[in-house]
């Protein structure tokens, strides 16, 4: 093999090459583009961690009100640091398979209705006490107790009942779920002593990091847990969360070297941070994505001719590249992307087309007063530049929109799930089903659409029970259709995670499930 | 002895500073019960139970009328205790204390700078009034009041955390840092605090010298022979404290209370960071305690000053 190559999979490895770029040079070089993406996959892997040190990451997400209480957590730096101290029975990896942690096992009867957990022996919480699977079904209790608050509710809520016997824990469900797993790795099902029913917000688990410091809103601090079962991630001594929330000031701080790695990237400032020779950005397109929600249920948007006058009039290319400086890619109207397994790449793109948007338009019968969009610089970042975006799109097909911006305190409790037209975005979900069963599901909490279709909701609910992959992936094509066709989801675009990270961090991979490599790259990451 | 007219006007002004902040502490009450929403329901977020909501709202004594749970809420203060948060349980007193203190000590430095330089180069450019040491002095201090104060901030952590790395970016402190570590940390962040109260400061101690340098006495003091500089120092600055020292505790209150901005760009944990981010959750006990620490604070400085300018006012201090 030649020198050049060797080079080429050394800087791709260190991940100073993108892995496009180093795909097409090591084409130049003659070599195949499976056979280098494996050499590039094994090189990658059999990287040596180096132990030791003291890793920091800047991070916006972060406020004073945060609580260690796994159940409250809801913006990102709370999601870090629970995943430092915590660890939840199941994690999904960056190929989205399930990968053990508490548990190392399970199991599930055909009808996928009961599910057993074996439990990982010898598991040591930071204070000395062994991990046990009564402390997992203590956990998941709690979760499932209103007055705990937890996140993860809707998630527990369909337990019928949980049982520990000896190092096996049996889940029965109400209704069949065969992505069950997959909800258990939510990140607010941390397992704690006693369920932390006792002191929720104590920080004390079975992860890899200790809490030393917790200063909600600055910065918390971590040390190496000596205890830790798995030596495969943790590298550093000690690892540190310092809340930035100001973008400016996240990257100053990583081109100054204070923190080794920040999330969010603005899309706008994206190139010109790229070209600090120190500095490597690292995007994944995720699941997440912005949107525009009508409600279904409230005039106008109750005329699914209008809906689909407005699904017609929004530019996605141009938003793809003027709202995410190219860092995404464009929607089609449901929530699903090549991200999530069982993804139907089949389904036709929606363009922007005036002409059909025009007539739609005139088929709904609107009496052409302007049609109210709310937004706020809250609802994702760049939100009132597309809703304006949007304006000018749909002015051209001759639909009046009337922007509106409103405040960003309040907007997710006074406008979001309330006003019947805004912007607004979601995180996604590591499956299909959970990310339905979320937003789309009639009876859903969150359906902020107020979409109601009884096929759809039928539809979602034999998926969830069915064990034949290609059965079920035909079913979630044709739940796609119809909320593509008849929901009240305008997605124009997925947005990228984009972080960054100083040019001796080594070991980070690319993971979808979230930004930061879904909150691990702390456990994950190495200083050369 | 109490008949001292000077004693008299200080012991008044103290009186009236107080019931001042009784009726501001009245005023922060009654304003956060104006918020929308019920602070249980805030809480307890929209799965909230009726029985759960109850309740909360007995354990928060929201049944009470709204005058029983001021004086409850006055009487916990004065005895030091501010509350809990509701967002995270933490005690106010403890939490507030910490960010009050690293307030303070950033406050505390920037004005140990920027008010004596101010003030000299209040009497330089009086000094020379309408020469050019007196228009270098006016157009720097005015063209750095005129910026935003995040774009001086962004400047100077361009050139000094990221160019030079003279300074760091991040102006965390905390505990277990020594003074001199801490000192070095809010570098950045005291420079422009310094630069953005310098030039009301500078101004104002110039335009309050160059009035009393108008007066007879000013005069005599020239026909005597004294050197311009010492007519400054010796006869005019000492009549010109009082408005000076007006301006200087306005800035200095602005340093306490107003300076969120820059402690976001920089990053540094003072109180109005943490009061935003309890505003923006209704947390209700720490908006309040929170907005009472502010408004003393802005009272007693205004106190201070203007007990020393009665002080330098010597027909007040030598009455007939």
């Amino acid at each position: 093999m030649s020198n050049e190559f060797q080079y080429l999979l050394g800087q791709a490895t260190k991940g100073r090459v993108s892995r496009r770029e180093f795909l097409g040079r090591a084409a130049a070089l003659g070599v195949s583009a499976s056979a280098a993406s494996s050499m590039l996959a094994s090189s990658v892997s059999a990287q040596t961690p180096v132990k030791g040190g003291l890793l920091r990451s800047g991070m916006q997400g972060g406020e004073s009100t945060n609580t260690l209480d796994p159940a409250l957590a809801l913006s990102e730096v709370p999601l870090v640091v629970n995943s430092n101290w915590g660890e939840t029975m199941v994690d999904v990896d960056p190929d989205g398979n399930i990968d053990f942690r508490v548990a190392e096992e399970m199991s599930s009867s055909a009808d996928a209705m009961t599910w057993t957990f074996k439990i990982r022996q010898g598991v040591e919480y930071h204070n000395g006490q062994t991990l046990t699977a009564a402390d997992v079904v203590a956990t998941l209790e709690r979760h499932t107790d209103e007055a705990s608050q937890s996140g993860a509710l809707g998630i527990v809520q369909g337990i019928e009942s949980m049982s520990a016997d000896g190092d096996m824990v049996t889940l029965k469900l109400h209704t069949a779920n065969a992505d069950l797993p997959y909800l258990l790795a939510d990140y607010h099902l941390l397992i704690q002593p006693g369920g932390g029913k006792d002191d929720p917000a104590a920080g004390i688990g079975s992860g890899p990091y200790k809490v030393v410091v917790n200063e909600p809103g600055v910065r918390h601090g971590f040390e190496k847990f000596a205890n830790y079962w798995d030596d495969r991630i943790g590298h550093a001594d000690q690892v540190e969360v310092l809340v930035i929330n100001d973008n400016t000031a996240r990257v100053a701080a990583l081109q100054s070297g204070q923190v080794n790695m920040i999330n969010r990237v603005d899309p706008k400032i994206i190139e010109l941070v790229g070209r600090d020779p120190n500095i490597m950005i690292k995007n994944v397109s995720g699941r997440g994505h912005y949107v525009f929600i009508m409600h279904v249920t409230t005039a106008p948007f109750d005329n699914n001719d209008l809906r689909m006058a407005l699904k017609y009039a929004i530019n996605r290319q141009e938003m793809v590249v003027m709202i995410l400086g190219g860092y995404g890619t464009v929607g089609n109207d449901f929530p699903i992307n090549a991200a999530y397994p069982l993804f139907d790449d089949t389904i036709e793109q929606r363009e922007y087309d005036p002409d059909k948007a025009a007539a739609f338009y005139k088929a709904s019968g609107h009496d052409g007063s302007p049609i109210i969009l709310r937004t706020a610089g809250a609802a994702f970042p760049g939100a009132v530049e597309a809703a304006q975006l949007f304006q000018q799109s749909a002015l051209a097909a001759g639909i009046p929109l009337e922007v509106k911006r409103e405040p960003d305190d309040g907007y997710w409790s006074d406008v979001w799930n309330v006003q019947p037209f805004c912007a607004s975005y979601w995180g996604g979900r590591p499956v299909q089903d959970q990310m339905y069963s979320t937003a789309y599901l009639s009876t859903a909490d969150w359906n902020d659409t107020k979409f109601h279709n009884e096929t759809f909701d039928n539809l979602l609910l034999a998926a969830r029970a069915e064990l034949n992959i290609d059965t079920r992936k035909q079913m979630y094509s044709d739940m796609a259709h119809i909320l593509r066709d008849e929901g009240g989801l305008i997605l124009p675009m997925f947005n990228d995670f984009v972080d960054a990270v100083g040019s001796n961090v080594q070991g980070w991979l690319k993971d979808p499930n979230g930004e930061q490599m879904n909150g691990r790259a702390l456990q994950k990451c190495w200083l050369a | 002895m109490l008949r001292h007219p000077v004693l008299i006007l200080v012991a008044q002004r103290i009186a009236l500073g107080i019931l001042l902040l009784l009726a501001v502490s009245a005023l922060i009450f009654a304003g956060t019960q104006l918020l929308p929403g019920d602070v249980a329901q805030a809480i307890l977020g929209q799965s909230a139970t009726p029985t759960a909501l109850a309740n909360l709202r007995a354990q928060l004594g929201l049944d009470d009328p709204a005058y029983i749970r001021y004086f409850n809420w006055l009487w916990g203060i004065l005895h030091g205790d501010l509350g809990t948060a509701l967002t995270n349980g933490q005690d106010i007193a403890t939490s507030l204390g910490k960010r009050f203190g690293n307030t303070i000590f950033l406050a505390f430095w920037a004005a140990i700078i920027a008010v004596p330089t101010a003030i000299i180069l209040g009497l330089v450019a009086a000094r020379y009034a309408g020469r050019w040491p007196d228009k270098l002095i006016s157009g720097i201090t005015l063209a750095t009041i005129s910026l935003p104060e995040f774009v001086v901030g962004y400047i100077a952590m361009y050139f000094l955390a990221v160019k030079w790395r003279l300074f760091p970016s991040v102006s965390m402190v905390f505990d277990g840092m020594s003074v001199g570590e801490r000192l070095h940390a809010i570098a950045l962040p005291i420079l422009v605090l310094v630069l953005v109260v310098l030039a009301h400061m500078m101004r104002m101690t110039r335009a309050a010298i160059l009035n009393v340098m108008q007066s007879a006495y000013i005069e005599t003091a020239e026909l005597k022979g004294l050197r311009p500089a010492n007519i400054i120092v010796r006869h005019a600055f000492p009549n010109a404290i009082a408005p000076v020292v007006n301006v200087v505790m306005l800035n200095l209150a602005y340093l306490v209370v107003g300076v969120v901005v820059v402690e976001v760009v920089f990053v540094y944990p003072g109180m109005g960071q943490y009061l935003v981010d309890h505003v923006a959750k209704r947390d209700v006990p720490v908006v309040q305690a929170c907005g009472l620490i502010f408004a003393a604070v802005y009272i007693g400085l205004n106190i201070l000053a203007d007990v020393i300018s009665i002080l330098a006012n010597p027909r007040l201090r030598h009455p007939k």
